[in-house]
């Protein structure tokens, strides 16, 4: 019990920081976000602004950007450990890698909330999406945001430390989240009445994706950083 | 009791050898001044004791900690400070945050980390305007002195510092000079690796003299005799 408190005392003080840190810099709000909007506008432009083709693929667009917005912010947040002597830092710190790792995760997730509250808002206005079912449109962004902020924290730390995060982060993580762009496009196609699917079921098998990569995250992150 | 203690310890970075066997033998309380040419493999035996690398053969005992073992290794970080060439600040906090930060992350309640911070910022005389800036807006001799600072919140057992006078005005060096003498009053061990040989000689060191990855006995090869 006393080291679940630590943990989790540890892990609130990392996504603080981190948060704090994108607070200062405004990385999201600067530049990932403009980027989100853009690759929705560039969807719309590349689809002839037909408001009856972007509603119908809206879901699919929305996580692609989604994704590839991700990539910027993980590697970000990434790259605060490896700058200035930072990671060192932090392996000498006492700070448990657990810790470390649902911390950072948990500030990528913030971030990643913000940016899809904006792409919604991007959908309604660009493609003339309405929404259908908030609460399933809620609930699936935040669980499929849990599992791309637990696979982009793992990843992100793994090709940090390969030494060539700009090039491999995507290579190693999109094959990991395909299934979960999968699941999430499903649970947004119902929730914005685009397709008779079941969404709560594809965001119960998001929950399930959620928690097996942030338990295989945990595990495994303190093998990357640490040794 | 022996603090350090290396049997034969051999050591790699990537593939290359960087220490080739080395004996060495501290013991609590004592001043260590660790000297060679560069390359000599000053760097690597403190990061060595650290717990930062893992040895490739050879004994290496750390505050008790076996560190061919993994579990040593992250057990003996907690309990030592490394000071290196890089300052393990974050750029877009500002002064207080960091050294809020890294003493939060060795375990403080709030109210110790600010009391620590407040006696560390004292005793390397960063000014208390400084606290609300960010670390990228400070000179390097200030970012040094917050480096050092953040250590002392954590007070350690041991201290390993590489080239602790670089990059500080006199006053700065003078500091080094008391922080050393002052860890060592207090029971700690401190290990300095320099090229400021009549400076650190002040603080009546052990000094162990290393060549080409090994303790060699007799005249060094940087200019002076062992003493």
């Amino acid at each position: 019990m006393n080291t679940l408190r630590t943990v989790l005392r540890d892990a609130r003080l990392v996504a603080a920081r981190d948060l704090r840190i994108e607070a200062r810099s405004r990385v999201v709000i600067d530049q990932i976000l403009p980027f989100a909007v853009l690759v929705l506008v560039l969807f719309g432009f590349a689809l002839d602004a037909d408001h009856r083709t972007l509603r119908t693929f809206a879901p699919g667009l929305f996580w692609v950007t989604v994704l590839l917005s991700a990539l910027l912010a993980i590697q970000r947040s990434a790259s605060l450990d490896s700058a200035d002597g930072t990671g060192t830092a932090l392996r000498m710190s006492g700070l448990s890698p657990v810790a470390r790792y649902l911390g950072r995760a948990a500030a990528v997730l913030v971030q990643l909330l913000v940016l899809e509250v904006v792409l919604v808002g991007g959908l309604v206005v660009l493609y003339g999406v309405s929404v259908e079912e908030w609460f399933l449109l809620v609930v699936a962004g935040v669980v499929a945001g849990v599992a791309v902020a637990a696979a982009g924290t793992l990843y992100g730390a793994l090709a940090s430390g390969l030494g060539a995060r700009q090039t491999l982060l995507p290579i190693l993580v999109l094959p990991v989240l395909a299934p979960v762009l999968i699941g999430a496009t499903r649970a947004f196609d119902d929730a914005l009445g685009v397709a008779a699917v079941d969404g709560w079921a594809w965001t119960g098998l998001l929950a399930v994706a959620a928690l097996v990569l942030t338990v295989v995250g945990a595990s495994v992150h303190g093998v990357l950083v640490e040794d | 009791m022996s603090v350090v203690e290396l049997r034969a310890a051999v050591a790699l970075l990537g593939r290359f050898p960087a220490l080739s066997g080395v004996d060495l033998m501290i013991h609590a309380g004592e001043t260590v001044l660790l000297r060679g040419p560069n390359g000599a493999g000053k760097t690597t035996v403190l990061h060595l004791c650290a717990g930062l690398l893992r040895p490739e053969s050879g004994g290496v005992r750390v505050l008790d900690h076996d560190l061919t073992e993994v579990a040593g290794r992250r057990s003996v970080r907690r309990r030592v400070a490394l000071l290196g060439h890089a300052t393990g600040l974050y750029d877009d906090l500002t002064v207080g945050e960091n050294l809020r930060f890294w003493a939060r992350a060795a375990g403080l309640s709030a109210a110790e980390a600010d009391r620590r911070t407040d006696e560390a910022r004292s005793r390397l005389e960063v000014p208390v305007r400084l606290l609300d800036q960010p670390v990228h807006t400070l000179s390097a001799g200030q970012r040094r002195r917050t480096s050092l600072a953040a250590l002392v919140v954590r007070r350690p057992e041991l201290w390993l510092l590489d080239e602790p006078h670089a990059g500080l005005d006199q006053r700065g060096r003078d500091l080094v000079d008391v922080l050393i003498g002052d860890a060592v009053a207090a029971g700690g061990t401190v290990v300095v690796s320099s090229h400021e040989l009549d400076r650190v000689a002040a603080l009546s060191p052990r000094t162990v003299t290393l060549a080409g990855g090994a303790v060699v006995d007799g005249p060094s090869t940087d200019g002076g005799a062992p003493q």
